[in-house]
């Protein structure tokens, strides 16, 4: 089932159409990406979510109840453009911010230091916010985001200005997130983060929802019928009917075999491809090729890019 | 609400823990009690000092028509002393010298005053009116009028004070002093301009703080922005009131400290004595105006003019004005931090904010002279204006129908601003990096509401 659901979300602003008849349906405890390029409307949208903004047309259902304001402290939002009060000391301001998501005094202390611990950061408690590196800011901001213990986690872009060691933490928290039951939204351009982390995506362009489903079916439905082959055998002999019945897209030397990429017809498949081959060499290993989440990124927003274009001018 | 009070309170302690207001808390009574004190101290200070002034009139005429005061002695020397004064001055102990060569009636430039040191305004005014007085009775006496010395000493009675009263609605009579009012009626309109100006900054200053360091959708994530902006309007607010009652509390006990250990037995010699004895050397007659109504500013007398000004509905007043000006500008101060990226673009915003604060204080400089004309009334109407225009007004008697019209017409200012800026702030404070103008502006303000 659906945990949070968005029929038909259209924002308008004075001279563009931000969202346009945007349909997402984010499933119980997955992470779920939202995926386009800059201005593509996906901030706008989790917003809209995070009830920052309001839809100009359209419903958001959490449980399959419509989204009411106190709903807002089931979520957890860490935005893209982010920071903390510079001036504040940090656990102050981290207890101030809890409280403001609802949390009591006691509870967000509590939480904090087990938070703090285990990020081992306590030392840094009685510190102001300016005195704190870029990255430790970071891991402040994340523990603050996490602290209530939302059902919903919203991460806008959340590894830019991230270094490689606190990207790597923050995966793992994020999974870690999932494992104890959370939904999480995760909106990036980052694509290798997408492959590695969600099981469903959404990419938006120019304000509609291009395409949605998960992950898997997503780069599946958009293969090219590509498959790799490795052989050792006759190169040339391969490498003439490889061409001729197929599209030969490179060929290969590697140590002591060889390494093809084919792509092939509508009707092929990798059998027809492999027995008209087999005769004349020794198949190693094969498989299908399928794109990766940034080749399909690349390719939605190229093809779709001009009728939207269009349809707005 | 639960949220806002949160938000209340973090402005409030964050400001209020600063060092900069601690500083200014206790600089603030310091200096105002300075302002009091000093002058009262100085004069004092100078009270021990007699100083003896030799004459040397080669004339004969004017010997004894300089009297002495408690603090300036005169001796008449004969000619020939000049020179050993001059000579010797150091030694001679005298503070200065006078010479006086010829008739001064024929040659009024005919007389100089020696000393080796900056001879005070206090000592060459008294001198001055003295000779000055004398020469003309002297002038007066060539006319032989008859009963000369008797029409003389009549004029130097007279004197004339005019107290104003003020006539109740009921036809009863109240007490009431010019002066006091007109003054409580500047301080009470420089107040409010004053915290109208440096609280509704430091509103503006959070908010762009708040934008800046891009904490703000962190917080609209858990609040709606026109919370934000009101925990933080009414977090400034609670600030400015502590700052004045700290103010008022420490003046206080800073004075009344300072009287009880320098001036246990005397009554403290007021800020206007010091004052008159300024102004006698520069300006004899409005001294001596001074001096009158320093002289009737018994205690008992202060209280009544006091209590002609009603103190508890004008403190009260002053709370409403203050706070509804306070609560229209800041309100407009928010939205202008929040349109803004760079501290530079400030400028073209804070201007049409700034105007009518500053024209306020200029029609209230007006008001002073006359409360009731069509300028003051237009303007204590308008709720721009009025905060700072309707408080320079009020001492000078207000007809109720005006106070409760202009009342309400701040109300609904204040009501109507915040609306507006909350349109504006709520855009605003999400959009970086974004040059903005009027136009744009406008364009915030007409997106569909949440």
């Amino acid at each position: 089932m659906a945990f949070l659901e968005a029929r038909g979300i259209v924002k308008k602003f004075a001279t563009h159409l931000a969202l346009n008849d945007v349909n997402i349906s984010v499933p119980d405890n997955s992470i779920y990406g939202l995926l386009g390029p800059n201005g593509a409307g996906k901030t706008t949208l989790i917003r809209i979510i995070n009830r920052i903004t309001g839809p100009d047309q359209g419903s958001l259902l959490l449980n399959g109840q419509p989204l009411k304001s106190s709903d807002i402290m089931k979520i957890g939002y860490l935005p893209e453009e982010r920071g903390l009060y510079k001036k504040m000391k940090v656990g102050e301001q981290a207890i101030y911010l809890a409280r403001l998501k609802g949390l009591s005094r006691n509870d967000a202390l509590k939480r904090l230091k087990f938070w703090f611990e285990k990020f081992e950061i306590q030392a840094w408690w009685d510190k102001k916010v300016e005195e704190l590196s870029k990255g430790m800011a970071q891991k402040v901001q994340f523990i603050v985001t996490i602290l209530h213990e939302p059902q919903l986690l919203i991460f806008d872009e959340p590894f830019s200005g991230f270094d490689p060691v606190n990207a790597t933490l923050l995966k793992k928290e994020i999974l870690e997130l999932k494992k104890n039951g959370a939904t999480i939204i995760f909106s990036t351009h980052n694509m290798g983060s997408v492959e590695e982390l969600c099981d469903h995506i959404t990419l938006i362009n120019n304000g509609k929802a291009m395409i949605e489903g998960p992950t898997e079916k997503v780069r599946r439905d958009y293969r090219q019928n590509l498959v790799s082959i490795d052989f050792s055998g006759e190169k040339n002999q391969v490498e003439s009917i490889l061409k001729e019945q197929y599209e030969l897209q490179t060929l290969n030397a590697v140590n002591n075999h060889f390494e093809a990429q084919v792509k092939m017809g509508e009707h092929q498949s990798l059998n027809q491809v492999l027995s008209s081959i087999m005769p004349h060499c020794d198949i190693l290993a094969c498989q299908e090729l399928l794109p990766s989440m940034n080749d399909v990124f690349i390719q939605v927003v190229n093809q779709k890019d001009h009728p939207t274009q269009n349809q707005e001018s | 609400m639960s949220k806002i009070s949160l938000i209340i309170e973090r402005e409030y302690l964050s400001r209020v823990r600063k060092k900069s207001f601690i500083i200014m808390s206790i600089l603030g009574p310091i200096l105002f009690a300075a302002m009091m004190v000093v002058p009262a101290w100085l004069a004092s200070m100078e009270d021990d000092e007699v100083k003896t002034i030799a004459v040397i009139d080669h004339t004969n005429l004017y010997a004894g028509q300089i009297e002495d005061t408690e603090l300036l002695k005169f001796e008449f020397l004969n000619e020939g002393s000049e020179e050993d004064i001059r000579k010797d001055f150091k030694e001679s102990g005298y503070y200065a010298y006078l010479v006086i060569q010829d008739n001064l009636l024929e040659n009024p430039e005919a007389i100089r005053l020696y000393s080796d040191s900056q001879i005070t305004m206090d000592a060459k005014g008294y001198v001055q009116r003295s000779l000055r007085d004398h020469l003309k009775n002297q002038k007066l006496q060539t006319y032989k009028v008859e009963g000369l010395e008797s029409i003389l000493s009549e004029i130097n009675q007279i004197n004339i004070e005019i107290p104003t009263v003020k006539i109740g609605e009921d036809g009863s009579e109240k007490q009431s002093s010019a002066e006091l009012t007109m003054f409580v009626s500047m301080a009470f309109a420089f107040l409010s301009y004053m915290f109208i100006f440096i609280y509704g900054t430091q509103v503006m200053r959070g908010v762009m703080e708040e934008k800046t360091s891009r904490i703000v959708e962190v917080i609209v994530s858990s609040v709606k922005p026109f919370q934000l902006m009101m925990g933080k309007i009414l977090g400034i607010a609670m600030v400015a009131l502590t700052q004045i009652l700290l103010w008022v509390v420490l003046t206080i006990l800073i004075v009344t400290g300072v009287k009880a250990a320098f001036f246990p037995d005397s009554e403290m010699p007021s800020r206007n004595q010091a004052q008159i004895e300024m102004m006698q050397s520069q300006n004899p007659e409005a001294a001596e105006q001074m001096a009158s109504m320093e002289e009737g500013f018994n205690f008992g007398k202060i209280m009544e003019m006091v209590k002609s000004l009603e103190p508890l509905k004008t403190l009260l007043l002053f709370i409403f004005y203050f706070f509804g000006g306070y609560l229209l500008y800041s309100a407009l101060f928010a939205a202008v931090g929040g349109a803004i990226d760079h501290e530079s673009d400030q400028q073209q915003f804070m201007l049409p904010v700034t105007i009518p604060i500053i024209i306020s204080l200029y029609v209230a400089m007006m008001t002073f002279r006359n409360p009731g004309s069509d300028v003051a009334f237009w303007f204590s109407m308008v709720p721009f204006t009025s905060p700072i225009v309707m408080m320079a007004r009020i001492p000078f008697d207000v007809p109720l129908w005006q106070l409760l019209l202009s009342m309400a017409l701040l109300v609904g200012g204040f009501i109507a601003t915040t609306w507006f800026a909350g349109k504006i702030y709520r855009v605003g404070i999400l959009m970086y990096g974004k040059k903005v103008d009027y136009k744009e502006l406008w364009k915030w303000f007409r997106y569909s509401g949440d």
